[in-house]
């Protein structure tokens, strides 16, 4: 039995390893099933993920990317019915084992949303946030230099620098996700997800926070689902494919859009299925 | 096809009649609400019409002598009576002088009394004063009593309206504005009626009532709806707590008097038990409303909150509780509105009492302003007319003040997202 499982992973999750060798891995998905009530969302996904590199999930809608990117710091708890099976590590620590707590979870692996959602708060309150129910700053001038920095980090200081004190909602689409993302970062988590973060954003938005994911890359490691192929092009190092809940591959950015093994990939990166 | 129109010509010929339609749908939603509009204007016209005489109440202008003698005995009505008897020294028989007492309130000694114990030098002195006429002589200067009408058909004397008139030449009889209906409590004499025992009833009892019901309330709606799970069990809460909100409020009213007075043993008649048995009727209306006001919080802040890694408390205080707030102040405040117009569950456990003192504590006995308004609806003299619709009127201020109130706080918790 055990063994048949075996074979059929090997066989659902194709490596697409033509080229590079890889960094360490950050973090470690295996036989990852999950089920909403009876229906089974994700089914035996085994995925590394390489720290210090932008991991992009790609694939058609309801193929299960964002359901897994959500089991990676254990959001999926808060959904009825959900239920994850398999493992999955973070620097070889299963997440999913007995005694782990959420919150500390949460501080290590940030998220940024679909839609810009910025607390109704000031911006500074904002980023403050996470610091703060943390307890991160010893004193205030502790804390207004993580906000500062996070805010530096995010690109988004020059733009508010004087108005601190105003409501993160009051931002355009673009600078409300950027808050977004020093938000996540100003509690110096080690992993940022991603879903989507450039859905609701115009292009010029967008350009600007691809050009941030990459900086921050060098401290972070990143994965982000997206629906534009380009988009995964451009700013990922990494990409795994899914479709119907099932890995179909993965391997480097380039490789999967340039070589791909399975006819499903290839089908969709060429924009024949999705 | 017989049929030679274009689609375009189609529509056009269709457009006057969608515009027709459209135009009725409009005057329909304009006509009922003139038509509500119209009946508020008629009961708060018919309210403040019968009410407004309330606010005056008629006093003599009497030369009042302090008599030593009748100071001893506590006989302060005979003062009242000297001070008449001296004012029309012609009435001289029995049953005139009879008569000519009765123009004055039997609350004109208890006034002289209180000026007395004031300031004690005004033994043996002689004060003009102004004293609270009958209630007849009231309705008579207010025209409820008409003076064109034969003798035997009214309740003033053709003897009662010269002495009246002539104190009216002489300004020693005037319509002057009534503070004792605000600062009095309940009396069988309509002219010494006042609302204020009612009024701190009333205060007291919905302080109870906010106090208890408002923390469970909320703390009921968080629990069932950010933190329960979703089972059999907690379905059959939600139907109850559903159904409750229907529940006739006499029956709570015989809830409280089974349990509250007659298990616990607490007092009768006390705002306590009053603003008990309204937390129970009160409760189901918060609780709903504050489910609400937290469903209608989008779940993109929570995931926002929990992405940060704050814990469900967290989540709970720092962002859901605050943009529910102003919902659960709106349904919190149509609980306590509906509290303050409830009779029925506190005449089930005594605040109907006819209580003259002015409440001071929550176990003190006091009624309420509906129950009140009841009372006086309920009494034969003419001169409670106008009371019960002056205490309407204050009911409604009452109710008015405490929706503005909560107005303002939902303006100040408000915050858009």
């Amino acid at each position: 039995m055990e063994l048949a499982i075996h074979t059929d992973v090997s066989a659902n999750a194709r490596v697409n390893t033509q080229g590079h060798t890889s960094k360490p891995h950050k973090v470690t998905a295996e036989g990852v099933n999950v089920f909403y009530g009876n229906k089974q969302a994700l089914n035996q996904v085994n995925l590394d993920i390489p720290s210090n590199m932008v991991t992009a999930l790609i694939g058609p809608s309801g193929c299960g990317k964002s359901t897994f990117l959500r089991c990676l710091n254990r959001m999926n708890d808060v959904v009825d019915g959900c239920r994850v099976e398999g493992e999955i590590n973070l620097d070889g620590e299963n997440i999913y084992a007995r005694g782990v707590d959420v919150v500390h979870l949460r501080a290590r692996v940030g998220m940024v949303f679909q839609k810009p959602n910025p607390f109704p708060k000031s911006i500074y309150d904002n980023v403050a946030y996470g610091p703060r129910i943390h307890g991160l700053a010893k004193s205030r001038t502790d804390m207004d230099e993580i906000v500062m920095t996070s805010l530096e980090k995010a690109g988004l200081l020059d733009e508010v620098r004087d108005r601190l004190d105003a409501p993160g909602t009051g931002l355009s689409g673009g600078q409300q996700q950027r808050l977004c993302i020093a938000r996540a970062i100003a509690v110096e988590p080690e992993v940022i997800l991603m879903d989507e973060p450039c859905s609701a954003l115009d292009p010029i938005a967008t350009a600007k926070i691809e050009e941030l994911i990459d900086e921050l890359k060098e401290n972070y490691t990143i994965i982000m689902v997206t629906h534009s192929m380009q988009q995964a092009a451009r700013v990922s190092q990494k990409t795994a494919f899914f479709h119907l809940g099932e890995l179909v591959e993965q391997g480097d950015t380039m490789d999967i859009f340039t070589k791909p093994i399975d006819e499903r990939t290839k089908a969709y990166v060429t924009g024949r299925i999705g | 096809m017989s049929d030679t129109l274009t689609h375009s010509e189609r529509i056009e010929a269709g457009l006057a009649k969608r515009y027709r339609a459209e135009k009725r749908f409009r005057l329909y939603g304009i006509g009922a609400i003139a038509v509500a509009m119209a009946f508020l204007a008629i009961m708060l016209a018919a309210i403040g019409i019968r009410g407004i005489g309330a606010f005056q109440q008629t006093e003599v202008a009497l030369t009042v002598v302090f008599d030593e003698t009748h100071i001893k005995d506590n006989n302060w009505q005979a003062i009242v009576k000297n001070s008449m008897y001296k004012k029309f020294p012609d009435v001289t028989s029995r049953q005139d002088k009879r008569l000519l007492t009765h123009l004055m309130s039997s609350g004109a000694g208890f006034y002289l009394q209180n000026l007395y114990r004031a300031d004690p030098s005004l033994a043996g002195e002689t004060r003009t004063v102004w004293l609270t006429a009958s209630d007849d002589v009231d309705m008579l200067m207010k025209g409820a009593i008409d003076r064109a009408s034969l003798q035997s058909e009214r309740r003033v004397s053709d003897k009662e309206i010269v002495w009246i008139d002539s104190l009216i030449a002489d300004g020693a009889l005037e319509l002057k504005f009534n503070t004792h209906f605000f600062t009095g409590g309940d009396s069988r004499e309509p002219e010494l009626a006042g609302i204020f025992g009612a009024f701190m009833g009333s205060i007291f009892s919905l302080a109870v009532c906010f106090l208890l019901s408002f923390p469970l309330g909320v703390m009921t709606a968080i629990y069932l709806e950010e933190f329960a799970p979703k089972n059999k069990w907690t379905d059959v809460i939600e139907v109850n707590i559903n159904n409750l909100a229907a529940v006739p409020s006499i029956v709570f009213g015989l809830l409280g008097l089974a349990v509250f007075l007659n298990f616990f043993m607490l007092p009768r008649s006390a705002p306590l038990v009053g603003g008990m048995v309204l937390a129970l009727m009160t409760l189901p209306t918060i609780i709903i409303a504050s489910r609400a006001a937290l469903r209608a919080v989008p779940p993109s802040i929570r995931e926002a909150a929990w992405g940060m890694g704050a814990s469900s408390v967290q989540t709970v205080l720092h962002h859901v509780l605050p943009l529910a707030m102003p919902g659960m102040l709106t349904g919190t405040i149509i609980g306590m509105a509906q509290a303050l117009g409830e009779s029925a569950p506190l005449l089930m456990i005594g605040m109907v009492a006819f209580i003259v003192d002015i409440p001071g504590s929550f176990t003190d006995p006091a009624t309420a302003l509906p129950v009140q308004i009841f009372l006086w609806a309920d009494s034969p003299e003419r001169a409670f007319t106008e009371r019960t619709a002056a205490a309407i009127i204050v009911l409604l201020v009452f109710l008015v003040t405490m929706n503005l109130i909560a107005v303002v706080l939902r303006k100040k918790f408000e915050r858009r997202w």
